[in-house]
């Protein structure tokens, strides 16, 4: 009988040797260890026998059903891992293939750049503020100081809807509607639609975007102005960045400014964005003029502040490089989707 | 304003290139803003004096001349100049010379042109006789006898054969400084010097003017001025007899040609070249055209008209100040003289007018009678009235040093009202505070007295009673000092300061609401535009609306540029159609557009009050994978990501844009918040759209209100669901909304949701029908449902689909 458990013991060795598939496997195994498998006929069979030959033989027949099953589990995960492999190996993809598109679109270049400095803004404490495209002459002029003679109320300047309703021309008639709302000290800026009556050329749109600021307060300086100003061209064009202010003029503040920033493109040297000077004309700003604050209904003895105003197209297109205005209002999405 | 280095150095002795000081008066306010030279570029180019001029042979339009250049044989040269004549004075390029030019009838060269001899027409031609622009000047400036022509040389024959360039000292240097509207002082070469004095600390040379008047009798005698109208404050004038009218010696008519402006003639070069160097405007009429011996100044009527130096006539105003004589207008004020007064040749005795008018009477002339002279630019930004005398005594003092007449003694000068500018009252510690400096009293009066202003201490260390000189009419208050101060102390040494402050950032929840929406749409793959928020009024049009369409009561621009941005936009589908146009004709094969942006309305209740103003977007596409249900789905995903609830979508038939059959409104409730579909092929060819285009516009403004952005966390589920997929045949015009909603209502608690997956049409269903297919999830949140309990309810649910909606059910 022992002969017969390793001649049986030695097929399955052999047969399983043999096996590739996880089929071959499971046929040794009912072979061997099914029903009527071999092995477990062999078991089946030692009811005639002695005692003793029960023992002995029962405990040999064991053993080889042990080791059988050990055997055909290696072999069944080595026969799988094998399968599997090779089920790997057909998968193989060339990963050099470009990827399944997923579309996401792009923000308009102005949205992008007023969203820049809004971000720069809001880290130096300033809230948004917005207000209507359609103002009165009242808030557009009169409130800041503008003489009455002064060009900018012509109607070859401005866009009127009735002698006393126009386009704003600027984002400034927001000041003197935040000095109404808020209470100072508070420090805001201004983005929003302007209107002025140019015929589109490159670098003229009657349509554009400015973004104002004003700071009212008690003690507030024309230190305050500079060291404010200084850190947003910073924090907007990089830290290397030098600013400078020169004396300017306008009706809504006194002193009045305009700022530069030292070319971010040549740091100075000369270069056509900055037309050989080093220096790149960013914004006007100035001291917030007495009269406007007292048109407001604040006191301007006792609250002083600053403003300032700036083109965001004028700032996209020096920051992007774009050559001519009329592409913002063009909307050809193939200029849109650079600015993802 | 073009100040020349040169002229500029008459006043104050600078030692400065043009770009030094351009770069120092920047840092005054007064902003460099180009320099010109004058002289560059012209090599070889000489004194000469035609002394014959013959008929070309074989050229009517050419003529041969014999020129003298200093040398022992005169130089043929070859011309088509009709202004020369035989002793005439010119400038000669000789062969091998260099020109700035442009070239009569060329281009501009880089670099200048090099002018060869040659043969014109056969006959030899040893260099060219140069025009006032071919040697670097503005047709502008050309003086007027060679404007079209050669340059007449008015002097210069003692010198023939040397260098233009030394015989008429055109090497010269001009700066062009930007003048703020605040500063008309800066408009005059005594204004920028004064300027220059005190930012330079260089002094001042200015001598007052000496008239040694030998003409006889008295100026009353010839004239008598009398002021009507208020708007002229003073009126000056002076007799000048026994004029010579000729050309103006050369620097004079230098100095006029380099700050901008044509040399005509003495008389009238001098009126200019005073207004430049003084800033005061004036004009000279010629007295025998002057009636009855009176000049009155006083505004014309509605309806008059009146024939100015430039022989144009113009119609003139009720409020239109006029210069008359007796009898007749002879100027309109401050603008332009009257052609039927104007100096001519024959002139003998001349009326100088050095005047005062108001700036808003200037102004609105100007304005009405659409003219910009000079003068008027003056007039308009304002003009000091004390300055009328001096400057026509300097008048008088040029008209004698360049023999141009004789000046009558005295002057008639009606000056009712004299300017006094204000004192105002200057503190030290607001200075201080507005500008954050720490500068004590005395620096500061250093500072205005610089500037020529009067500073007198009071007995409070803080208070200084400042009067500025009066050619400044724009110091009006103490922020206009502060603001002189701190330019003389320099803009550049005040310190940078970060206050401390604990202000807070906000955001408005509209700002926020914006921010989203374009995170959402462009994570969807749709590109923001901005397009104009004024539009033409037939977009709408284009869109098949009626005329009484609310989307057609514009709010309209009074003074538009074109019809094409002459309304205010009250939907932004038309600029966005005609952007998706655009695009497709650039060859864009396909595009996914978003915009957000103001719609306007007339104020209904009061049209004289603010119009509304509402924030409307729209969503554009067309091409790729753009159709009904995609345009549907990005505006779901849209409104679940701005947190709208509830929203539904109904059919919309009649909306004339859209496709009649592919057209839906969404709403909440009772409350319209948009609508989108197909835009109706019409109304996408009146766009010259030949593609589908699919639109939605939404009412953003709403969204204000509407918006739920609060997460809310529910517990997970604890118990398994249970699902049922259902495949109803139902007759083609039943809706699957109405479905989903009857499914819904009898679902009970335990019905999660329902999605429709699947819609079937063909044989299998049969003609005018289609088979909808279902998946419902139930679920109870306390137990796990067993089929008898879902059975109870999906009975109910199939039940009700097949009474009410004649739904049969398909196996799936």
């Amino acid at each position: 009988m022992n002969a017969e458990l390793e001649k049986i013991l030695k097929e399955a060795k052999e047969s399983l040797a043999a096996a590739t598939t996880p089929e071959d496997t499971e046929n040794i195994r009912v072979n061997m260890l099914g029903k009527n498998g071999k092995l477990t006929m062999i078991l089946r069979s030692m009811g005639s026998l002695s005692k003793e030959e029960k023992k002995e033989l029962g405990a040999a027949a064991n053993a080889a059903k042990r080791e059988l099953e050990e055997l055909l589990n290696e072999k069944v995960a080595a026969v799988k891992a094998a399968a599997q492999n090779a089920k790997l190996a057909m998968e193989k993809l060339d990963v050099t293939e470009p990827g399944t598109p997923v579309e996401f679109g792009a923000e308009h270049p102005l949205t992008v750049t007023t969203n820049e400095l809004v971000k720069v803004f809001n880290q130096m404490g300033f809230t948004v503020v917005e207000g209507p495209e359609v103002e009165t002459v009242w808030y557009n002029f009169d409130a800041l100081n503008a003489p009455v003679n002064h060009p900018s109320r012509d109607m070859t300047d401005t866009f009127y809807f009735s002698e006393n309703q126009l386009l704003r021309t600027h984002t400034s008639p927001d000041e003197v509607r935040t000095m109404q709302t808020m209470k100072p000290p508070f420090k805001v800026v201004i983005p929003g639609r302007c209107f002025r009556y140019d015929t589109p050329d490159a670098t003229h749109s009657p349509m554009f975007h400015q973004m104002e600021g004003l700071v009212i307060g008690e003690g507030i300086n024309m230190a305050d102005l500079k060291g404010a100003l200084d850190r947003f061209a910073k924090l907007m064009f990089g830290e290397h960045v030098k600013t400078r202010l020169r004396p300017s003029h306008f009706p809504f503040t006194e002193p009045s400014a305009e700022m530069d920033v030292s070319c971010f493109k040549c740091g100075g040297k000369g270069c056509n964005v900055c037309k050989g000077t080093g220096w790149i004309e960013i914004l006007g700003c100035g001291m917030t003029h007495p009269h406007v604050i007292k048109a407001a209904g604040l006191d301007p003895e006792k609250y002083t502040g600053w403003a300032f105003g700036m083109g965001i197209e004028r700032v996209a297109m020096l920051k992007y490089g774009v050559d001519d205005i009329r592409l913002f209002y063009e909307n050809d999405m193939r200029f849109i989707s650079q600015f993802k | 304003m073009l100040t020349p280095i040169k002229w500029l150095k008459d006043y104050v002795d600078i030692n400065m290139n043009a770009e030094d000081l351009g770069n120092l008066m920047t840092t005054a306010g007064l902003e460099y803003e180009d320099q010109k030279k004058y002289g560059e570029l012209i090599e070889n180019v000489v004194v000469g004096k035609i002394e014959k001029i013959e008929k070309h042979p074989s050229a009517d339009k050419l003529v041969v001349c014999q020129i003298n250049v200093g040398g022992p044989e005169n130089l043929q040269i070859v011309t088509g100049a009709t202004n020369i004549y035989e002793g005439a004075i010119v400038p000669v390029a000789l062969d091998n010379s260099r020109v700035p030019g442009p070239l009569h009838g060329h281009e501009k060269e880089e670099g200048g042109s090099v002018i060869k001899k040659g043969a014109l027409r056969g006959v030899e031609s040893n260099g060219m006789l140069c025009g006032p622009q071919e040697l670097g000047w503005a047709d502008k400036v050309a003086p007027y006898i060679s404007k079209d022509g050669i340059w007449l040389l008015p002097e210069g024959e003692d010198r023939l054969g040397e260098s233009i360039v030394s015989v008429f000292d055109l090497d010269q240097a001009v700066v062009d400084f930007g003048v703020t509207p605040n500063r008309p002082d800066w408009l005059s070469m005594l204004g920028i010097a004064r300027e220059v004095k005190a930012f330079t600390g260089k002094p001042f040379n200015l001598k007052k003017p000496e008239v040694k008047a030998e003409g006889s009798g008295k100026a009353e005698d010839y004239i008598s001025v009398e002021i009507r109208n208020p708007a002229c404050r003073r009126y000056t004038a002076r007799i000048i007899t026994d004029v010579k009218i000729e050309q103006s010696p050369w620097w004079l008519q230098h100095r006029l040609m380099l700050a901008g402006m044509r040399p005509i003639n003495n008389i009238v070069d001098i009126t200019n070249f005073v207004m430049l160097e003084y800033g005061q405007p004036m004009h000279a009429f010629d007295i025998s055209t002057v009636e009855d011996g009176k000049i009155i100044v006083d505004t014309a009527k509605d309806g008059d008209t009146f024939v100015t130096l430039d022989g144009k006539e113009r119609k003139i105003y009720s409020d239109t100040l006029m210069i008359n004589d007796g009898k007749k207008p002879i100027g309109i004020a401050g603008t332009m003289g009257g052609l039927n007064s104007e100096i001519e040749e024959t002139t003998k005795t001349v009326i100088l007018e050095s005047a005062n008018f108001d700036s808003s009477s200037i102004y609105h002339t100007s304005k009405k009678l659409n003219i910009r002279t000079e003068a008027q630019n003056r007039y308009t930004r304002g003009v000091s009235p004390a300055i009328c005398a001096e400057a026509a005594d300097r008048f008088c003092q040029l008209v004698e040093m360049v023999g141009a007449g004789k000046v009558v003694p005295g002057m008639v000068d009606i000056y009712p009202d004299p300017e006094v500018l204000p004192t105002t009252k200057v503190r030290v510690s607001r200075m201080n505070l507005v500008c954050g400096t720490n500068l004590d009293r005395d620096t500061m009066k250093g500072y205005l007295e610089k500037l020529d202003m009067k500073v007198e201490y009071t007995d409070s260390a803080d208070v200084m009673l400042v009067t500025p000189p009066p050619t400044r009419r724009d110091m009006l208050e103490e922020v206009d000092y502060t603001e002189e101060i701190a330019r003389m102390y320099g803009y550049d040494k005040i310190e940078y300061s970060i206050p401390k402050d604990n202000i807070t950032v906000s955001v408005s929840k509209s700002w926020a609401l914006r921010a989203q929406a374009r995170r959402l749409m462009t994570g969807m793959g749709a590109c923001e535009i901005q397009t104009y928020s004024f539009v033409s009024p037939k977009g709408v049009e284009k869109m098949g609306l009626s005329e009484d369409s609310w989307e057609r009561n514009f709010l309209k621009l009074l003074n538009p540029l074109g019809e094409e941005t002459s309304v205010m936009r009250t939907i932004l589908t038309p600029n966005m159609l005609e952007v998706l146009a655009r695009n497709l004709n650039r060859g864009n094969l396909q595009a996914k557009a978003f915009e957000i942006g103001n719609t306007f309305m007339p104020n209904l209740i009061d049209p004289n009050d603010m119009p509304n103003e509402e924030l409307s977007m729209c969503i554009g596409i067309y091409g790729g994978d753009a159709d009904f249900f995609r345009l549907k789905g990005m505006v779901e995903a849209f409104l679940d990501g701005m947190g709208i609830k509830d929203y539904k979508f109904t059919a919309e038939s009649e909306y004339e844009p859209y496709h009649p059959g592919r057209c839906a409104r969404i709403s909440i409730g009772e409350e319209e918040l948009g609508i989108m579909g197909e835009i109706h092929p019409s109304v996408a060819k009146n766009f010259e759209i030949e593609e589908k285009v699919y639109i939605c516009e939404l009412m953003f403004e709403k969204f204000l209100k509407l918006s739920e952005n609060e997460k809310h966390y529910s517990p997970l589920p604890k118990f398994p669901s249970t699902e049922r997929d259902i495949a109803l045949v139902v007759d083609e015009d039943i809706l699957v909304g109405d479905l989903e909603e009857a499914i819904k209502s009898c679902g009970g608690e335990i019905l999660e949701s329902v999605k429709m997956f699947d819609i079937y049409r063909g044989p299998q269903v049969g003609f005018g029908k289609k088979s909808i297919a279902f998946n419902l999830v139930y679920r109870a949140p306390e137990k796990t449902l067993t089929d008898d309990d879902v059975a109870k309810v999906h009975d109910v649910v199939l039940e009700a689909l097949r009474n009410d909606y004649k739904a049969t059910l398909r196996e799936m």
